[in-house]
């Protein structure tokens, strides 16, 4: 299987994740560029974090006019498995691939620490390698973190089963002082009606190896793997 | 041709937690302007063109909903000058 890493101008954690899937999973990737409109055949994208465009008028609203993500959009409408961290999150909702808005955190700080995650579901593409109601330690790095939607559209999002990840203790247990940016209903991340695309805040690319002080990211791209390896599914996108 | 502009004004729609705006709002209290309750920020654009060729209206209209205003959280208003 394959992944494609997309660079956008101010993109900086393209390498950790290029690093992370070919060094430490093992497996094919290559960086797509902002301007080309080819995925490579890649099976999986990845939008990786930073400050695409600057940051210019609203995280991710200018990244996603840009070529590459005119190709994303029409791979991720079908079926094709796209995965959005922190930056790439923001270019995701911005694009209307995924419902609701990420606004500036709440405390106004950009916040740069370990958190935990409680995995809500592992019926998905991207959990499958975890357990349910399970914590990984992954970190954040980010200014507008903050998942905001209407009442009805966030209990939507629950019905449909849709959040996958939730800031928590590290007990699993929700709490206001474990939610960095003030999100609602504690939302670290979330997958599109399909569950074919994945957004999330934290860095699992950060968290791959010992050396980085946890290796729990790793999971979500096992998962995805996993996904592939089974050639039923393989053959779907 | 002569040049016309329009002002977008973008607003975070009523109800949605303006963070920013409740810190000017304490600080303004920490300053000693305990009477304003509240304070909501925004931003405002200033659109440039030739003069009017009838679509203008709606062009504007698609900027705003396409690139300028997030239609989930903001709302946004044109002043035509």
């Amino acid at each position: 299987m394959k992944f494609g890493v997309v660079t956008f101008p101010g993109s900086n954690c393209d390498f950790d994740a290029y690093a992370a899937v070919k060094h430490v999973l093992g497996e094919e990737v290559e960086f797509l560029w902002h301007k080309s409109s080819d995925l490579l055949n890649s099976d999986v994208v990845i939008l990786p974090g930073g400050f695409s465009y600057g940051d210019y008028l609203r995280s991710g609203a200018i990244a996603k006019f840009s070529p590459i993500m005119e190709k994303v959009i029409k791979f991720a409408n079908s079926g094709g498995c796209v995965i959005g961290i922190c930056n790439g999150f923001q270019v995701l909702t911005e694009s209307g691939l995924l419902p609701g808005a990420l606004m500036r955190n709440d405390h106004l700080r950009f916040s740069c620490k370990f958190v935990y995650l409680r995995v809500e579901k592992t019926d998905s593409i991207f959990t499958s390698a975890c357990k349910k109601g399970e914590v990984l330690k992954i970190p954040i790095a980010h200014g507008d973190g903050n998942f905001y939607h209407f009442d009805d559209e966030v209990k939507r999002l629950e019905d449909n089963g849709q959040v996958l990840f939730r800031y928590t203790d590290p007990n699993g247990n929700e709490s206001k002082d474990y939610n960095p940016n003030g999100s609602l209903h504690n939302i670290a991340g979330i997958c599109n009606r399909e569950g074919n695309v994945l957004g999330m805040m934290p860095h699992p690319e950060r968290a791959v190896e010992k050396i980085l002080g946890s290796v729990d990211g790793l999971r979500i791209f096992e998962s995805v793997r996993q996904h592939f390896a089974q050639p039923a599914a393989a053959g779907k996108s | 041709m002569s040049k016309s502009s329009a002002t977008v004004y973008v607003r975070l729609k009523d109800g949605v937690l303006d963070p920013q705006g409740v810190t000017i709002q304490k600080a303004l209290g920490q300053m000693g302007y305990e009477e304003f309750s509240s304070v909501r920020t925004g931003r405002f654009f200033e659109l440039e063109f030739e003069a009017d060729n009838g679509e203008i209206e709606q062009r504007i209209d698609e900027v705003c909903s396409k690139l300028l205003a997030n239609p989930v959280i903001e709302k946004f208003t044109v002043e035509r000058k």
